[in-house]
């Protein structure tokens, strides 16, 4: 029996629009595209010109730092774009696909880490310090998978698993030649291929979210030291390892849900990473309101646009109201019976934890210092004093930081505090900047 | 509603930056963001939803949890004056409350005025948004004074306080000590006199607009804290629980306090670790004092007079200058108790000790979260090199 950790700290925010568990089939876009910015803290550098045609599995861009470690494309067909910024930033490499999804065939024999940089799928690692793309030279303590998304309105990985249970268990087999690998599931989940999956150890974590955050797994399990690392993957991208395993082919088809509010006919859709969201989103939202799409999930995913490319590790697509011209009249003493709040000077502790709320993307007060106490603690399992840290990152005082524990968080984490604060402080944004500083310094 | 928003709309580009009227931006902005919630959304890297709660709700609450013990302290005002003439039988309520009523409004006009235009002045000066923190000092102000302290003097405090005790530090959320509580300590240290002193503070003297007593120069009424000062047991508990005895403005009512302590405990505005700690501390220590004969009264008698339920309820339960660890909040609340009572029974001076023990603690408030806060550092440190 695997073994349960209560967590009590937490929120579950219940947000409209959930996905029904069916699968829609979307057309195929025109156009694909691999967003570097997908793989935080990596400088990329193109191997690809436009006009190149590539099979499946072929690198279109590859870390500066670690020229080994390919990012390879989604699709076959011929490299359409190179789109570059300011100062010549990689913005996106772009593929317009052949339709004949023509895979590169890898030997699945030998080193698995060598196997998984060659064809693409190590960038889907992230490592812990600093959340960012993990190097291929560090010896991981320990490798950790969350098989669930406690976020409102994300994927329901037990959905996705069904008919990828041998791959998801060959990835995990893969995985856990390069070092012990820790799968967090729910209580809710009972499919047999997570409750007993073999070559890992498996825990049960029992709590609202964040409690699948990896972050707060680690924490649980085994807290990230100072110059230990930690690489994380996401559960679907498990599977990706899986087919390559079994395979011997790169497929990045993913299950998505596309969800919220504002979507018509909430479902999941069978599409590949750098599928552009036109083709998820036609005929299911409403262009001419002011709507939020959200690459990713509502808590943390980064607003786009319908011509946007799902994210490299979106498990969802959130589609919710903008609100910027909602005029609230009175807000800070009207009663606001619709509105959803922790806070017990609003109505929604009457309502029940099962009403579902439409929420907008509104900020709905003005940014202050740090005033009430203990807010984000309430929501935050971990044994880390979350304000304290925050005010140590605000500061600039990296010592302060390295002791609050800042080398065992990353910014998804904070997502429900900074949800639930009363000051309105951008904590992903802050946690986010405070890491890259940090790295930066150490390097 | 319309006509407004489009009101706010039209003016907004005089106020902007090069605008003709830039120097109003703070005040408009004040203005617009109390009539409507901020339209404005979330940035792209940040959560994208956000709970409803925001500070504007939070200090209004403690306002309205403040009111109870306002509007009985306008009546126990009226009442005092009129219990001293001896004219208490022919008075209506509404005479006892609006001479009140009348005796307390200028106090609380001249509170806001003054604090939240130097609020109105930092927040256009730094171009940031006006902070809220003094909706809720601009009322305890006046609660917590007796109700003859002249309205220059207050005037004073107030910038004072506002000034040197909070904008100086950084604004609301910055603040070392609590800003009412400064205001008073300022009046109670430069002004003794019209504070404490001579027992004829605490009774309105004379008539406003027709209504209430003209009192004779020589009228004193000790407040019962100040008789127990002089080693007399307190004779009436019943009229110290209500709340009808001489006292400053707000303070006197354990039951209007309770109601306003009910709500914010309720909607958790207010921790109820500090408040319940502040009340174990003292009640502790003074039956301690009473036990071994160095006070009359019991420890009951101690927790209901005075300030001492207004400052456990409202004042060191003040988020930003209270400890922040939620271990620390015991620590702190229970010393304030303890402190406020030694203050009370140990130094002949001072007959009140809250203001004091809650400024004190504020000083420590720190410290105390430090070895929470160490604590967890240690144990991190620790199993680093294990």
């Amino acid at each position: 029996m695997a073994k349960v950790i209560k967590l009590r700290k937490g929120l579950d925010i219940n947000l409209k629009g959930k996905a029904a568990l069916e699968t829609v089939t979307v057309e195929c876009p025109g156009e694909y595209a691999l967003v570097p910015d997908d793989f935080t803290g990596l400088k990329p550098k193109v191997v690809v010109k436009e006009g190149d045609s590539v099979k499946v599995g072929d690198a279109l861009f590859v870390d500066k730092l670690h020229p080994e470690v390919n990012f390879v494309s989604p699709v076959s067909g011929t490299v359409s774009l190179v789109e570059r910024g300011d100062r010549r930033k990689l913005l996106s490499v772009r593929v317009k696909p052949d339709g004949k999804q023509e895979a590169r065939q890898f030997n699945v024999k030998g080193d698995v880490k060598a196997l998984l940089v060659e064809s693409g799928l190590f960038a889907f690692f992230r490592q812990r310090p600093y959340d960012v793309v993990a190097n291929p030279e560090d010896k991981p303590k320990a490798i950790f998978v969350s098989a669930f998304n406690s976020m409102p309105l994300s994927q329901d990985f037990e959905y996705a698993l069904k008919g990828q249970e041998k791959e998801f268990q060959a990835g995990l087999d893969a995985l856990s030649r390069i070092a012990k690998v820790y799968l967090g599931i729910s209580p809710k989940q009972t499919s047999p291929v997570l409750t007993a999956a073999k070559n890992c150890e498996v825990t049960v974590f029992d709590g609202p979210a964040p409690a699948g955050n990896v972050g707060v797994q680690i924490n649980h399990i085994s807290p990230i030291n100072k110059g230990e690392v930690v690489w994380t993957m996401g559960a679907e991208e498990v599977i990706f390892v899986g087919r390559l395993m079994l395979t011997g082919k790169v497929d990045l088809t993913r299950l998505v849900a596309v969800a919220g509010s504002e979507v018509k006919k909430p479902a999941y859709a069978r599409v590949l990473v750098g599928q552009k969201l036109t083709t998820l989103l036609n005929g299911q939202i409403d262009a001419s309101k002011s709507l939020r799409i959200i690459n990713g999930n509502v808590m943390t995913g980064l607003k786009t646009t319908q011509d946007g490319f799902l994210g490299a590790h979106a498990t969802e697509v959130n589609v919710i109201p903008e609100g910027d011209h909602a005029d609230e009249f009175m807000g800070w003493i009207a009663p606001r019976f619709n509105t959803f709040s922790t806070h017990r000077s609003y109505f929604s502790w009457l309502l029940g934890k099962k009403k579902e709320y439409v929420m907008d993307a509104r900020i709905k007060g003005g940014e202050r210092h740090m005033i009430m106490s203990g807010e984000y603690d309430k929501v935050f399992p971990m044994d880390i004093y979350a304000g304290y840290l925050v005010k140590a990152i605000i500061a600039g005082d990296i010592d302060r930081q390295e002791a609050l524990g800042i080398y065992e968080v990353a910014p998804e984490d904070f997502a429900i505090a900074e949800f639930v604060d009363s000051s309105k402080l951008e904590l992903q944004r802050i946690v986010r900047e405070g890491l890259d500083i940090l790295r930066k310094e150490n390097a | 509603m319309k006509s407004l928003r489009k009101f706010f709309d039209n003016i907004k580009p005089y106020v902007e930056e090069g605008g003709k009227f830039h120097a109003l931006r703070s005040l408009v902005d004040g203005f617009e963001t109390f009539a409507f919630v901020p339209n404005q959304t979330s940035r792209v890297g940040s959560v994208n939803i956000h709970d409803a709660i925001d500070s504007k709700r939070i200090m209004s609450l403690v306002v309205i949890a403040l009111m109870p013990a306002l509007l009985f302290g306008m009546y126990n005002v009226g009442y005092q004056n009129y219990a001293a003439a001896g004219t208490l039988a022919n008075a209506s309520f509404w005479e006892l409350f609006g001479f009140g009523f009348l005796a307390v409004l200028p106090k609380i006009i001249v509170s806001y005025v003054v604090g939240l235009g130097i609020e109105f002045v930092v927040a256009q000066w730094k171009g940031e948004e006006i902070q809220e923190g003094f909706l809720v000092s601009g009322i305890l102000i006046p609660m917590i004074i007796p109700v003859n302290t002249p309205l220059w003097m207050l005037a004073i405090a107030v910038a004072f306080s506002v000034i040197l005790a909070k904008e100086i530090f950084g604004g609301t959320g910055m603040n070392v000590f609590n800003p009412a509580l400064v205001t008073r300590a300022f009046l109670f240290f430069s002004y003794p006199s019209v504070m404490t002193g001579d027992d004829n503070v605490w009774v309105a003297q004379s008539t406003i607009f027709g209504l209430g007593n003209n009192l004779p120069d020589t009228y004193a009424a000790a407040t019962p804290l100040g008789n127990a000062a002089l080693g007399q047991p307190l004779a009436d508990q019943c009229a110290a629980i209500t709340g009808l005895i001489p006292g400053a403005i707000g303070e006197t009512s354990v039951i209007a306090i309770a109601l306003g302590a009910i709500l914010l405990l309720w909607t958790g505005v207010a921790s109820w670790k500090t408040m319940i700690s502040v009340f174990v501390g003292g009640g502790l220590t003074a039956a301690l004092f009473h036990a071994t004969g160095s006070s009359p009264l019991t420890w009951c008698d101690q927790i209901v007079l005075g300030g001492f339920c207004f400052g456990a309820v409202f004042m060191a339960t003040d988020p930003v200058t209270s400890a922040r660890t939620e271990g620390g909040k015991y620590i702190y609340g229970f010393l304030i108790g303890v402190v406020a009572v030694m203050v009370r029974v140990l130094n002949p001076g001072f007959p009140e000790g809250m203001m004091l023990a809650i400024l004190l603690m504020n000083i420590f408030a720190p410290l105390i979260d430090y070895f929470f806060v160490q604590s967890n550092i240690n144990k991190r440190a620790k199993r680093a090199i294990k």
